[in-house]
This record gives C-alpha cells, structure tokens and sequence, in this order.
C-alpha cells in the first residue's frame, strides 16, 4: 500500500494503482475518453491531466503510476492537486483541441445525451470557437452490420482498436495515419469477425460507433430501463432492457464482475428487433390441417378433450431453451398432478442429470474462476460460440501468461493459442488414462458437443475421470466446468425436469408413435414425428408453433418477470420491460388457466405464491446471485460409468452462432449477421 | 344647513363638475378595439399558433432531435423519428403537438437548435371540436408555410436581442 494525498485528503491505495484510480479512491472525479478499467492504458486523449506536485507539467493521472510518484524534498507524500487552475486550465485546452474537429452535430447524433464528450464539454468547453480553419472530414467506414460509423466524429481514443485487439481477440480494427491524418479503420473494409463487436458502440465516449440497426430511435432520456437477465446463451449475462413504450428498443450490457463483466455478445444486444417479428399473439387451433385463431377457451378445451382421452403414459412435456424457471416449476407441477411421468427439459439429448448431484451438471469452478486456473482443458466445445463472453474470459486469463489450453474436440479459432489434441472419444479416453497432477487448479470445460451423442453418458464418465486425474477436483477447488448452451438447462435441471420413474426422454417422446399428447414449452430445437397431438406454448412462430396442433401464446423472456440459473449454477432474476402481444400472457398463468381446465387446478394464483412455492420445494432459488456449491459425492459414480464410446469426433452444438433460438431466428439483424459471417467462411482473406 | 353647502346647491358645481368629468371621457380616445375589424400591435416575441419551418430551397428543417420533446413542461410533444427513405438523413416520422396540452411557454422553440419549431403571430386558430387542436406533422407544416414571411420578419426583428 502506497500513500499519497489527493486534494488535501490522505489515502492509502495498493502500489500498482494509478494517479487516476487513487484520485477515484479519493473521491476525486477525473474527466477521461481513452482510458477504461478493462482496456490496457494508452494515455492518448489527456483529458484526465492532474497537478502532480514536484512535476513540471501536468501528468495524465491515467498513465502514472502511484509508484513513480516522489516523495517531497522534507519526506512529505506525493501530492496531486485536481481542481487547480493550472489543472482547469489544461483540460480546458485538451477539451478545445478535441472539439477543433468534432462537428457540432449533436441534434443528429444518436449518442446525444448519453455522450461523454458532451457531457464534459459542459464541465471544461469554452463557449465559442478560436478555429477558423476547415474542419477536417474522414470518411464513413464500412465495419459490419451492426456498428455505424460516422468518423468525423471520432476523437481518436482507440478504445476500439484495443477492445478488438485484447477482449475480442480478433484485432481487426487499428489506426492508419498520423496526426490530422489519423483514422481508425478495420484497413479492408470488411465486417468485424468477432461475436462481441457490438460492444465497441458502448465503448465509443463520442458518437463515431453507433448501433446500426435502429438509427434515430429513441433518446436515452425517453427510455425505461428495466434491469434484467439475458438468455440467449448459458451465461446468463447482465443486461439493462430500454423500452420505448411497448416496444424494446435496444439491450445494453450491465456491470457484472462475476459473470460478463461488462459485455455482452452480439446476439444478446441485437435480436431485439425478433421480439417484434413473428409473434404468437392469439391462440391457435389446428382444424382441418390448416391452423384458425381460436379463442382461449377453445385452445384449452381442444387440450382438455385430447388429454382426458389419452393414457398417461402417452402424454408428454418437453421445456424448451428460454423458459423461466418458474414455468417448468408450474408444468412440472401439473404433471405431477396429473400423473404424468414423461417430461424432459433436455431437448438436445444431453445426458446431464440430477441423479449425479448438482456438481455433474454444473460450471464448477464459476467463470470468475477461470482467472484462477491455471490449465485449462477444453473437451467437446467451442465457447466462442457457445458463449461469446465467456470465451473472452478464458482469453483475458491466457493473456496474463502460464495458462495451457488444451482442446479435445473441434479445432476452432478461439482466439485464444491452444494445443490441439483430438477430435473425439479416442483422444479422450488416452488422456483420461494417463492424466497426471500438474498444477494447482486445472479446469476441465465440457461443452454439450461432447454430452448430447449416444455414448455422451460414456464421454462425462471420461471426463470426469480426466478430472480426478489431473487432480481437478478436490476439496477448496472444483475444476469440472459444464459449458452450457441454454439457460434454462440448469434450472431444469435443478427442479428435477427430468423424466420420471419409467418416463420418456425428450428425444424418444419425439420419435414417431410414442405419445398421443406432447407439451412443448417453448421446446423450438426439437424435431417432433408425426402422430402426437402437439401443443406449444411460446413466443414466436417457429419450428414448434408449426408443428402445433394448439398454439397458446406465451411472453418472451423481456415480457415476464423470472428466475433463470446460469451454466454456473447462479439463481438470477429476469424483469419484465414490456408487456407481451394481443391476447398472450405470461407463461405460468397460462399453465395455471389450463390446470383449471383439466381438472387439476394448481394452487397459486399470483406470480408471488408461485415463487413462494418454487423456494419452499426448492430453497436454493431464494437466494439471488448466489451459487449452492455442486455436491461432488456423486462425481466417483460417475466416473465409472462404463459404456462404449463411438469413434465419431466431437462437433459443437451451435452451426451458427447467430441463430440459435426462436427469437434470434425472428430478428432480421440476425439473419443478415448469419449470412454475412457465411459468406466470409467462404471467402480467403486478401492475403491468402 | 350652513351657508357653504347652501351656495353649492344654489349654483350645482356638483352637477357641473360630474358633467365636465363625462364630457372629457367622451372626447378622448377610446381604449377599446373594434375586433376583428381593429387589432393591438403585436410583438415579435409574440408566442400563438405553433409552425414548423422549411429552409428557402424547401427542404424542412426539423431534425429529429427531440430536444423540444424533452423541455416541453406540459409534455404537449410527440415525436418519433427515423431515418428517411431516401437519403437516410435523421428525420421525424411523426410530430405532434397537442394544443390542448400546450401552455404556451415558448420553451420548444428556445430549445430548438434549427429554428424548426417556432410559435409564430397567429392567435386566431380556435376550432369547433377539441380533435382540431390535436396538430400533426402536416398542420404544422402548412402553418409554417402560411406564416413563414411573418415569422421570418419576426425572428429578424428579434435576432439583436439574442
């Protein structure tokens, strides 16, 4: 710890601070645009200069360290001064030499009121101009379809170019020219390549990087912001829901240090305009082959007749990908109720169970732990695609240096140096025989490519036992990590959403003849067989709805309050920023109308008493942001699960990362992402 | 009675005074006006019948920025924007104001950085149903037609005080 004193208040801060962390932990605000807290330092914008006593100049607080400072000539501590006039001074001049060539545009800048040039040109602008020179002009550069540029704007902080080069790890954008003639470019003009572009618009201090899709909306100051949970992927990340009205408009990222710090992948952000496309908004009922609106009466009574005449072994539920937590609680309760033993919430036929404890199906060692590894093996995934921000986690760990990544599955470019092993169980099964301790806390990541095959019970077995072997697990670490790939899994899981004494997995209810009725719960990634009966409730119109026998229009994960457990085992809760379309509804209410229907009536009649049901069968879901820690007892079983295993290489889940789920398929940015990032598989680079 | 009041009696100065008082008003000149057909002069700050203006070559001047939206105290402003389809330049899609709601105040047109949006001379737009003061972005621009000479003069007038 280092002492030192900001503007007369003494502070003690850790030696490896900056002037411009130790004037925060002083409570000195510091103006800034290049520096940010997850970014390396450049120390080009200068905005951030302080009186440092002793220096001849200002410094940039930003770039100094509290170690380089000096003591005083008698032995007093350093002394920073930051409202002087000498610092007024500076800052003024660093404000007006950035605002020579920024167009005075802000009426048409969509960054206006939430733009930090703006704002500290408030606090350090003079009121006129003294250029009268031409202001200089940059042409807009192409960068992908959802970053706008309008490079006249741009201030030069090359927050961009170091976010692609360090967190994204694709490097593709970076600065030509100097001086006047500096331009921040991605040097070809082609779209960026990584899943966790978008997050550069947030990163821009000024106007230059805009989300694309959606110009000229909305006004910050318009918006409700609604704090909730994303679901596009496993990693349940942060995110803050602005709406206009009914309608979302744009989805930013919030600060979550355990989970995606402070980004969010490009799905995240930019399928909001499928939460407008495709909508289911009335009941449907399939009569005579073709599906007619109906009203809900009818949708329920066309389930009732269907259930009373079928046999309850012949009645099914599958729950889909988005659903909340409290839904599956709901219709699990109702099957329960009506004796029904066939559900399933593992659509894609993973082999995860609750039967092994909850540390078998877990991300063990959290994803703030991936920073305390120290070997990583990653078997059957690639968390670039699976989860974009998890993925730039393990690189943040790898760029601090003695970090093995060791892959067994596809051999992706994950941004990240690894040393590639194999393809599939061979590999595999080599290494779990001979594993040897080698470090402290090594962290074996299973994606579901490698759980969803036919032998995947086998291939968990291995991989546990190449966890044992490498000493992953042990008391105080627990460095088995399953990479999931859709939120509700875990807290499927969790709930026990999972067939019954003598029940029916989701793939076998699917299959041809085996059931007369089968509940989709937003079940969209599963291929139902002709003969059942199907009714599916959800958001959009996708796979599931036209399979559909009845349609019962649910809400979107934006449109309803609930709890979702991300791959980490972490209870979240999700808030409601709009209301759901015409005549649908919130998901449980829609269970709890249709258990009165069939004569089974549920007993909770608001939102609450179903959550207070939930905790009381569950306690875990009462506790917020919090992990219950995975029981490993169950791990040893596991691992001596026998089994053959098939020869067949391990392949990632997600084909295209973009399209994912019924409400990324809706979004038209999505599609145009999709086909773009296709077109550039197939094409070689300029170099090549 | 006393002698005093006696005299003012005999020679009615109260009656004479009281008539030299009427005979004075009846010769000055009136306060009043004979509307419609006389009108007061009138300011060029003057704030009646909101306008949204074009630029001489016709184009129009609004640019979306919402900042009128914003200040507006009696939240009498909508506006949705976007961009418009064939230069992709920052347009409204809908702009309207409810004179119900409005006060008045002049505040839109202090905040409006173009000029667009003024509350020009007009005062007599009163209306049969209260649906005719519910101004969409078409009235406006036809205000702004009708009165742009008025307004300009107006804004000319007022542009040393500024």
């Amino acid at each position: 710890m280092t002492k030192i004193v900001v503007d007369g208040v003494e502070v003690d801060v850790p030696a490896d601070y900056t002037l411009l962390q130790a004037c925060e932990a002083a409570g000195a605000e510091i103006p800034r645009f290049c520096f940010h807290e997850r970014l390396s330092i450049a120390g080009n914008c200068r905005m951030c200069l302080v009186e440092l006593k002793g220096a001849p100049k200002p410094v940039a607080s930003c770039a100094w360290g509290v170690k380089d400072c000096r003591p005083g000539p008698n032995g007093e501590l350093p002394t920073v001064v930051t409202k002087s006039p000498m610092v007024k001074k500076a800052r003024n001049g660093v404000m007006e030499f950035l605002l020579i060539n920024h167009p005075l545009d802000c009426p048409i800048c969509d960054q206006g009121g939430e733009c930090d040039l703006q704002d500290q040109a408030m606090a350090f602008g003079v009121a006129g101009s003294r250029f009268h020179e031409n202001k200089r002009a940059v042409e807009d550069k192409y960068i992908g379809p959802l970053v706008r540029t309008s490079m006249n704007r741009c201030i030069h902080c090359t927050r961009c170019v170091r976010f692609t080069a360090e967190v994204a790890g694709t490097g593709d954008m970076g600065a030509i020219g100097r001086g006047e003639d500096m331009e921040i470019t991605t040097y070809l003009e082609t779209s960026l390549g990584s899943e966790l572009q978008a997050n550069i618009a947030d990163l821009c201090p000024v106007g230059a990087l805009l989300p694309k899709p959606y110009p000229f909306k909305a006004r910050p100051w318009e918006l409700t912001k609604t704090e909730t949970v994303d679901v596009m992927d496993a990693l349940g990340s942060a995110i803050r829901v602005d709406s206009r009205g009914k309608e979302v408009v744009r989805i930013l990222p919030r600060v979550n240090d355990a989970v995606n710090e402070e980004w969010i992948s490009d799905k995240t952000r930019h399928m909001a305009d499928g939460l407008k496309s495709q909508r289911l908004d009335r009941p449907y009922v399939r009569r005579n082959g073709r599906l007619a609106p109906a009203t809900w009466g009818e949708a329920f009574a066309a389930i009732a007749t269907k259930v009373k005449a079928a046999k309850l072994e012949r009645i099914g539920a599958i729950a889909g990908d988005l659903v909340a937590v409290e839904e599956m609680f709901a219709l699990q309760q109702l099957l329960a109720k009506l004796g029904v033993k066939n559900l399933d919430c593992r659509q894609d036929g993973t082999v995860l169970h609750p039967r092994f404890g909850r540390a078998s199906y877990i991300f063990n060692p959290t994803v703030a732990g991936i920073e305390e590894a120290d070997s990583l093996w990653i078997i059957g995934s690639n968390p670039r695609k699976e989860s974009p921000v998890l993925n730039a986690r393990i690189r943040k760990r790898w760029l601090r240096g003695n970090f093995p990544i060791n892959v067994i599955g596809e051999h992706a470019d994950l941004t990240y140096a690894t040393t590639y092993h194999g393809a599939g169980t061979d590999t595999l099964s080599d290494f779990a025989g001979r594993a040897e301790v080698t470090g402290e806390r090594p962290l074996v990541l299973v994606g579901q490519g490698a759980l969803t095959r036919g032998d995947g019970a086998a291939v968990l077995a291995q991989v546990v036992k190449l966890a044992q072997g490498l000493g992953a697990i042990k008391e105080g670490w627990n460095g088995l990590a399953v990479l999931h790939t859709a939120a509700a899994r875990v807290g499927g899981l969790d709930l026990g959403f999972v067939p019954g004494e003598g029940g029916l997995t989701a793939h076998q209810m699917a299959a041809a003849g085996a059931l007369d009725v089968l509940f989709l719960l937003g079940a969209d990634e599963i291929d139902v067989a002709p003969g059942a009966f199907v009714v599916y409730q959800g958001s959009h119109g996708d796979r599931g709805a036209h399979r559909a026998d009845v349609i019962l229009p649910g809400s979107a994960y934006t449109e309803k309050p609930g709890l979702y457990v991300n791959t980490e085992g972490r209870v979240q809760r999700g808030d409601r920023a709009a209301f759901p379309p015409g005549d649908a509804r919130e998901d449980w209410a829609i269970l709890r109308a249709l258990s009165d229907v069939l004569g089974a009536k549920l007993p909770f009649d608001s939102h609450r008493a179903l959550r207070e049901a939930l905790v009381a069968a569950h306690p875990h879901f009462g506790e917020l942001d919090a992990i219950a820690a995975g029981e490993t007892s169950g791990l040893g079983e596991l691992a001596e699960i026998g089994g053959t295993l098939d020869k067949a290489p391990f392949v990632s889940p997600i084909s295209d990362f973009y399209l994912t789920n019924p409400i990324a398929r809706a979004s038209a940015v999505m599609a145009e992402c999709s086909a773009l990032h296709a077109n550039r598989l197939r094409q070689p680079l300029a170099a090549e | 009675m006393r002698l005093d009041q006696a005299a003012r009696s005999l020679f009615l100065t109260e009656f004479l005074g009281a008539f030299a008082l009427s005979m004075r008003y009846f010769f000055k000149p009136k306060r009043t006006l004979n509307y419609p057909h006389e009108k007061n002069p009138q300011s060029p700050r003057y704030r009646g019948e909101h306008a949204l203006r074009r630029y001489p070559n016709g184009e129009e001047r609004c640019i979306a920025c919402k900042l009128c939206e914003a200040i507006c105290p009696a939240q009498a402003i909508t506006i949705e924007a976007g961009p418009r389809r064939n230069d992709g330049t920052r347009r409204t899609t809908r702009y309207d104001i409810d004179m119900v709601k409005c006060i008045y105040c002049g505040l839109c047109q202090e905040a409006c950085p173009v000029d667009a949006i003024v509350e020009g001379p007009n005062a007599e737009f009163s209306v049969e149903t209260r649906e005719e003061l519910l101004y969409d972005k078409q009235k406006l621009l036809d205000n702004g037609d009708r009165w742009e000479r008025e307004i300009a003069r107006n804004i000319a007038m007022d542009a040393p005080y500024r």
